[in-house]
C-alpha cells in the first residue's frame, strides 16, 4: 500500500465525515436538544434533493443562462422547502406529542410513508439526478495520483459554513440562547417571557431546514429515489446517539470517528462487511458508554 | 410548469390508469354476449426500493397487452391484465402471485424484477401450477418448469463480454458488483473466462444494495491500475457510482469501463455526461437496428411520452407478452403445460432480433451487444453476437 | 406513558422484601419452585382482573378455530402469516407496554425462528426433493442449492445441528432468548436506557440483515432461503398440512398470550411496572432492575422466534426482508395499533394492520402507502392505548353512564 492510497483514503474518510455531519446536524438539533425521535428525517433530505432537482428543471427551462448558478439556489430553496415543511409539520403534528417521544416515532414512520408515496407520485418511481455544474466538475490534481475531486471539496466547505452557521446561531445569538434555555427547563423560560411554543416551532423547522440542505448537497453524490430517505435515516441515527444524543460536538466527533473507521475498513474488507463491522463498534463502544460516547451531563 | 413536470404528470395519469385497469374487474358489469376476457397478472414492485427499476417494466407490459387487444386479443378474447404489488419485499410477491391465481386465476403472470422475488415466487408457481414470465437478465441456475426466462442468463452475457474487452480494451479487469447473488455469480462465471482469454483479475469488491459511497473503492481501482472495470453494480448505486468516478477524473477517454446491469433508463439518473464513452452490455438497446424495434419505441413514445427510452428489461417484459400470446395460439389452448409444451423453440421477430425459445430450457436464445454511451444518453452498438444458446447451469463453476 | 393500572407499581410503595424478588425471578428464570410457580400460574389466569376480559378473547380464538371453515386456502393462508407476526406483537407489549423497553430489533429474532426452521427445512429438501436431488447430481454435492454456486463446499458447521429436527427445534427456542439476555443484560446493567436501548437494537438487527446479505454463501444471500418441500416427512404442499399448521400456529399464539397473561399478573408484571414506571425506585429497594429487564426481554425474543419459525414453514421462505429495521418497526406499530398495553390487543392490531395492507394494495395498488402512514398518524394522535385502550375507554364511559343512571 502507497503513501499515495493512504493520503487518498484519508481524503475520503474526511469526505465522509462531513456527509455525516450535514446528515446528522438537523436530526441532533430536532432529536439531541428536542427530543423528537423523527423517523422522517432521511425523507426531509429527500424533500431537500428534490427542490434541488426541481430548481435545475425551472433554471433549464426559464433561466438557462443562469444555470452556472442554479445549484446554489437550490441549496436555498431546498432549505426553504424544508423549512416550511417542519414547521408546518411541528405545528400540525409534533407539538402534541412531546410527551410521548415513542409515539412521535411511530407517527413520522408513517409520515416517511407518505412522503415516499408522495414523491413516487409528484417525481416518479425512476430515481433522478441533477445535472453536475461546469464549475464542480473534475478534480484538483496534487499529484499524479493524488487528486481530490471538487465536488468533495465543495461539500467539505458547505459543511464548514453550515457549522459555523450552526455554531454562531445556538451560542452566539438570543435565539438560540432562547432555544438553549427551553430545552433545559421548559416552565422556567416560560415564566421568565419566552415564548415557548414559537422557540419549539422554529427550532423543529430550522433541523429540517438542516436536512433538506443535506438532501441538496447530496444530489452531486448520489441520485434521489423515493426511498432514498430510508437509506439514510439509520446512520443519521447511529451518528447521532454514538456522539451522544445532546451534545452538537459529540455529533461531530463520532462522525469524524465513525467516517475514518468506515474507510479505513474498506481498504481491507469488502464494502458491505466494513459496514457491518462499523455498526457493532458503534453497539460495542455503547455499552462502555451508555449514553453515548461524548455525552455531556445536562440538568433537564 | 416545466416540461419535465409536464412527463410526470403523464406518468401520473398512467399510474392512474394502472389503477383503474386494476379496479376493473370490480366495476364493469359482466357482459354475458361477447367471449369473457382472458385475466393476465402483472406482478412488479410499484413501491418499495426496487420500484426504480420495476415500474416501467409494467408500462412496456401493458403497452404489449393494449397493442394485443386492439388487434383482436388472443384467439378472440380480450387480455384483461390484473396488476398486484409486490412492494420490494419477497413474501408479499410470494402472497400476491398466491393471490393472482388462487383467487383471479389468471393464465399467466408477467412480473418479478430481482432474482429474490422470483425465488420467492417459484414455490408458488410450482404448487398451484401457474406459469410465470420473468423478464430480468439474472444469474441462472435455475430451471422451473412453471416459469419462462426471457432475458439473458448470466453467460449469455458477461463471457462475450470478457471476450469482447480482452480482445480490444486490455486484459487486466477489477470486478466491482453489488453484494448479492447475481453480481457474484456473474462474477464466478467471469473468472475462468478471463483466465481463458489469458487475462488476470487484480481486484474484486462488493457493496450493499443503494451504497452511495464508492470512493474508498474508486482510490483501489487506481492502486490497481486496471485496464478495464467490469462492473455488475446495480440500482441506484450506479448513480452514485458514475458521478464518483468522474469527480475522480476517471472517465470513458483514459479507461474501459464495462457495466452489466446499466441500460439507457438508468442512464437519465446517472447524467449521460457522467457515462458518456463507457460501455455497457446488454442483449437489447434502443438504437437496435430492427424494423420491430422501430415500431415497438415509436408505440412506446406515442404512449409515455417522447422522453422515455427503451431499455433492455423493458424490452424484455413486452416481448414475454407476445411469446405467450403465440404459444397459446400455437397450443389453441390457455393450459398451463400445453403453453410451455408449444413454447418450445418458439420463434418471434422481437424487438431486438429474432429469437427463440431453447428446445426444454425455458430459456431463450439470445444476442448479446456491447454498445458505448454517447452524450444523449443513447448507445452506439459496437458489437453484436450471432444467437447465444442459454446455458443456465454452466460446467464452468 | 402513564399505564391504566398504574396502581399495580410496586415500586411506589414501601420496600417488598428481596426474597419477593428472588422467587419472581424464579417464575421465568427456572421452574424450581414449580408450586410457586403454578401459583403465580392459576392467579395470572384467573386473577380478578382477568376475567372481564375473557369474554372477548373467547369468542376470538372461536373466530379463529372457525376461519378455516370459512376462507378459501389462499386467504387462510393469509391470516396464518398475520398470525405468526402477531406473536412479536405480543412480546413487544409485554416489553414495550408492561416493562417500558421499546425494541426496533425483533425482526432479529424473529429472523433467528425463521432462519432456524428454514435451515432445517432446506436441509430436509435437499436430501428428499426429486428435482433437489437431480440439481445436485449434476453438480457432484449434496448440499443446498445457494451453497453449491457460491461455491461452498462442505456443510458450515453451524449448519450441522440442523440435520435433526430436535436440535433444530431446540435452537429455535434456546439461542434466541440466550442472545436477548446475552446482548442486553450488560447495557441495561450499565442503565443504556429508552432511546439509546431501541438505536442499539435498530443496529443490531440491522448488522444481522447486512451480514446475512453479504454472506450469501452461508445465508441465501438476499434471496433468503426458500424452496421447501416437506417438514419431517409431511409435505407442505397438501392442505391439509396447512390446515393443521395453521390450528397449531393459533394453538401457540393462545398459549403465548395466556403466558404473557400469566407473568403480567403475577408479582413479576408488577415488578415490570414498577421498572416502567419509576427504575430508580426499583434499584433503591434491593431489586435488579437489569435481571428483569434482560429476562422480559428474552421471553420477548422467544415469542418472536416462535412466530418466525412458523413463518418460515407456513409461508416457505426465510428472508433478510424480515430481518432489519422495515419490519422491525412494523412490528412496533402493530403492537401500537392493537394497543401496547394488551396482549389480546397486540394480536388484533397485527391482524389488523396487516389486513389494511393486504386490502388496500390489492385494491389501491399505487397508493396503499398513503393510508397505511396515515393509519399510523391517525391511531397515534387519537388512540395513544390503541384499539385496547379505546374499547377500554368506550367501556368505562359505558359504565359510568350505568352507574348515574
Amino acid at each position: 500500500m502507497t503513501f499515495d492510497t493512504i493520503a487518498m483514503q484519508v481524503f475520503n474518510g474526511l469526505s465522509l465525515f462531513t456527509v455525516l455531519v450535514l446528515m446528522a446536524l438537523g436530526l441532533a438539533i430536532v432529536f439531541g436538544l428536542m427530543g423528537v425521535i423523527n423517523m422522517a428525517h432521511g425523507e426531509l433530505m429527500a424533500m431537500g434533493a428534490y427542490a434541488t432537482y426541481a430548481t435545475a428543471a425551472l433554471f433549464e427551462r426559464f433561466f438557462p443562462s443562469l444555470m452556472g448558478i442554479y445549484f446554489l439556489v437550490g441549496i436555498v430553496v431546498a432549505f426553504v422547502v424544508t423549512f416550511v415543511f417542519g414547521y408546518a409539520l411541528e405545528r400540525g403534528l409534533i407539538r402534541f406529542l412531546y410527551k410521548r417521544p415513542l409515539d412521535t416515532m411511530l407517527a413520522t414512520w408513517g409520515l416517511g410513508l407518505i412522503l415516499q408515496q408522495l414523491f413516487r407520485s409528484v417525481f416518479g418511481p425512476r430515481e433522478v439526478g441533477v445535472p453536475t455544474e461546469r464549475w464542480l466538475e473534475g478534480a484538483w490534481h496534487i499529484t499524479g495520483s493524488i487528486s481530490l475531486p471538487l465536488g468533495r471539496i465543495f461539500i467539505i466547505g458547505l459543511t464548514i459554513v453550515v457549522s459555523a452557521t450552526v455554531y454562531l446561531l445556538l451560542f452566539r445569538s438570543r435565539w438560540g440562547l432562547r432555544i438553549r434555555a427551553v430545552t433545559q427547563n421548559r416552565d422556567m423560560s416560560g415564566a421568565a417571557g419566552i415564548n415557548t411554543a414559537r422557540v419549539d416551532a422554529v427550532t423543529f423547522a430550522f433541523g429540517c431546514g438542516l436536512a433538506g440542505i443535506a438532501g441538496s448537497s447530496f444530489t452531486m453524490l448520489a441520485s434521489t429515489g423515493p426511498t432514498t430517505g430510508q437509506q439514510y435515516v439509520v446512520d443519521t441515527f447511529i451518528v447521532v446517539v454514538f456522539g451522544g444524543v445532546d451534545s452538537l460536538l459529540g455529533t461531530f466527533l463520532s462522525a469524524f470517528l465513525i467516517s475514518q473507521q468506515q474507510s479505513g475498513l474498506e481498504l481491507f474488507l469488502t464494502g458491505s462487511m466494513a459496514k457491518a463491522a462499523m455498526l457493532l463498534m458503534v453497539i460495542v463502544v455503547l455499552y462502555f458508554r451508555p449514553n453515548g460516547l461524548f455525552a455531556m451531563r445536562v440538568r433537564r | 410548469m416545466t416540461k419535465t413536470i409536464r412527463r410526470r404528470q403523464i406518468l401520473k395519469g398512467s399510474a392512474l390508469t394502472a389503477a383503474g385497469l386494476g379496479l376493473a374487474p370490480l366495476m364493469r358489469p359482466r357482459k354475458a354476449a361477447a367471449a369473457e376476457p382472458i385475466k393476465v397478472g402483472i406482478l412488479h414492485s410499484l413501491t418499495g426500493t426496487i420500484a426504480i427499476a420495476e415500474a416501467s417494466v409494467v408500462d412496456a407490459e401493458k403497452l404489449a397487452i393494449e397493442e394485443i387487444n386492439g388487434r383482436g386479443g388472443v384467439m378472440g378474447r380480450k387480455i384483461e391484465p390484473i396488476t398486484e404489488d409486490g412492494a420490494s419485499d419477497w413474501p408479499t410477491f410470494a402472497e400476491k402471485a398466491r393471490k393472482l391465481l388462487d383467487r383471479d386465476g389468471v393464465a399467466c403472470i408477467f412480473g418479478c424484477y430481482t432474482s429474490a422475488s422470483r425465488k420467492a415466487v417459484l414455490p408458488v408457481m410450482e404448487k398451484s401450477k401457474g406459469l410465470l414470465y420473468y423478464p430480468t437478465y439474472y444469474e441462472g441456475l435455475e430451471q422451473s418448469p412453471n416459469i419462462m426466462y426471457t432475458a439473458q442468463e448470466a453467460t449469455q452475457s458477461v463471457i462475450a463480454a470478457v471476450d469482447w474487452l480482452a480482445k480490444n480494451r486490455g486484459k487486466t479487469f477489477f470486478l466491482i458488483g453489488s453484494d448479492y447473488i447475481w453480481p457474484r455469480t456473474t462474477n464466478k462465471i467471469a473468472k475462468p473466462t478471463i483466465a481463458k482469454v489469458g487475462g488476470k483479475v487484480v481486484g474484486e469488491d462488493y457493496f450493499p444494495l443503494g451504497h452511495i459511497e464508492f470512493s474508498s473503492v474508486i482510490n483501489k481501482i487506481k492502486a490497481s491500475k486496471a485496464e478495464v472495470i467490469l462492473s455488475t453494480v446495480v440500482g441506484g448505486s450506479n448513480v452514485a457510482f458514475y458521478k464518483q468516478l468522474a469527480a475522480a477524473g476517471i472517465t470513458g477517454k483514459s479507461q474501459a469501463l464495462l457495466a452489466l446491469a446499466v441500460s439507457e433508463e438508468e442512464l437519465s439518473g446517472i447524467g449521460p455526461e457522467n457515462a458518456a464513452g463507457f460501455l455497457s452490455c446488454m442483449g437489447y438497446f434502443q438504437s437496435v437496428k430492427e424494423p420491430a424495434n422501430e415500431k415497438f419505441v415509436k408505440a412506446f413514445k406515442a404512449k409515455y411520452g417522447a422522453k422515455r427510452v427503451t431499455g433492455d428489461t423493458l424490452e424484455c417484459g413486452y416481448t414475454s407478452v407476445y411469446l405467450w400470446k403465440l404459444a397459446a395460439e400455437k397450443a389453441g389452448s390457455f393450459d398451463v403445460p400445453k403453453v410451455v409444451a408449444a413454447s418450445s423453440e418458439l420463434a418471434w421477430d422481437a424487438p431486438e432480433g429474432k429469437i427463440k425459445f431453447h428446445k426444454s430450457n425455458h430459456h431463450l436464445w439470445k444476442h448479446a451487444r456491447i454498445g458505448e454511451f454517447g452524450k444523449d444518453g443513447q448507445v452506439k452498438i459496437l458489437y453484436e453476437s450471432p444467437l447465444i444458446e442459454p446455458n443456465p447451469f454452466p460446467k464452468i463453476l | 406513558m402513564k399505564a391504566p393500572d398504574a396502581d399495580a407499581g410496586a415500586g411506589t410503595t414501601g420496600a417488598p422484601p428481596w426474597p419477593a424478588a428472588a422467587a419472581a425471578v424464579g417464575e421465568i428464570a427456572s421452574p424450581a419452585q414449580p408450586a410457586r410457580w403454578l401459583d403465580g400460574l392459576r392467579d395470572g389466569l384467573l386473577g380478578a382482573r382477568g376475567v372481564q376480559h375473557w369474554g372477548g378473547a373467547i369468542a376470538l380464538v372461536a373466530v379463529g378455530l372457525l376461519l378455516p371453515f370459512l376462507l378459501g386456502s389462499f386467504r387462510l393462508e393469509l391470516v396464518a402469516k398475520y398470525l405468526c407476526l402477531a406473536f412479536p406483537a405480543v412480546g413487544i407489549v409485554l416489553l414495550w407496554g408492561q416493562t417500558g423497553i421499546l425494541s426496533l430489533g425483533q425482526g432479529l429474532f424473529f429472523g433467528m425462528g425463521g432462519y432456524f426452521m428454514a435451515m432445517f427445512l432446506k436441509l430436509e429438501a435437499t436430501t428428499h426433493s426429486d428435482s433437489s436431488q437431480a440439481l445436485s447430481q449434476f453438480y457432484g454435492s449434496t448440499l443446498p442449492d445457494f451453497m453449491v454456486w457460491n461455491s461452498v463446499e462442505t456443510l458450515p458447521w453451524f449448519w450441522k445441528p440442523f440435520q435433526s429436527l430436535p436440535l433444530s427445534l431446540a435452537a429455535i427456542l434456546i439461542v434466541p432468548p440466550l442472545t436477548a439476555m446475552a446482548t442486553s443484560y450488560f447495557p441495561f446493567r450499565r442503565r443504556v436506557g429508552g432511546v439509546y436501548f431501541s438505536i442499539v437494537t435498530l443496529a443490531l438487527a440491522s448488522v444481522a440483515s447486512i451480514v446475512i446479505i453479504g454472506q450469501q454463501g452461508y445465508t441465501g444471500g438476499v434471496n433468503g432461503i426458500t424452496d421447501f418441500k416437506s417438514f419431517a416427512g409431511m409435505d407442505l404442499e397438501s392442505p391439509r398440512v396447512s390446515w393443521g399448521l395453521y390450528y397449531v400456529t393459533v394453538a401457540l399464539l393462545v398459549g403465548v398470550v395466556l403466558f404473557g397473561r400469566a407473568v403480567m399478573n403475577s408479582r413479576l408484571g408488577k415488578i415490570l411496572r414498577a421498572v416502567r414506571d419509576r427504575e430508580d425506585r426499583v434499584r433503591f429497594s434491593g431489586y435488579d432492575p437489569a435481571m428483569f429487564k434482560a429476562a422480559i426481554f428474552a421471553v420477548a425474543a422467544l415469542f418472536s422466534a416462535i412466530g418466525g419459525a412458523l413463518f418460515s414453514l407456513q409461508v416457505g421462505l426465510a428472508s433478510p426482508s424480515l430481518v432489519g429495521i422495515v419490519p422491525s418497526v412494523e412490528m412496533v406499530i402493530c403492537a401500537a395499533v392493537g394497543g401496547r398495553l394488551s396482549l389480546v390487543g397486540g394480536v388484533v392490531g397485527t391482524v389488523l394492520v396487516y389486513a389494511a395492507k393486504t386490502f388496500f394494495s390489492e385494491h389501491f395498488a399505487q397508493y396503499w402507502l398513503y393510508f397505511i402512514g396515515a393509519l399510523f398518524i391517525l391511531v397515534v394522535v387519537f388512540l395513544p392505548r390503541g384499539l385496547a385502550g379505546a374499547l377500554e375507554q368506550l367501556r368505562g364511559a359505558r359504565a359510568r353512564r350505568a352507574e348515574r343512571a
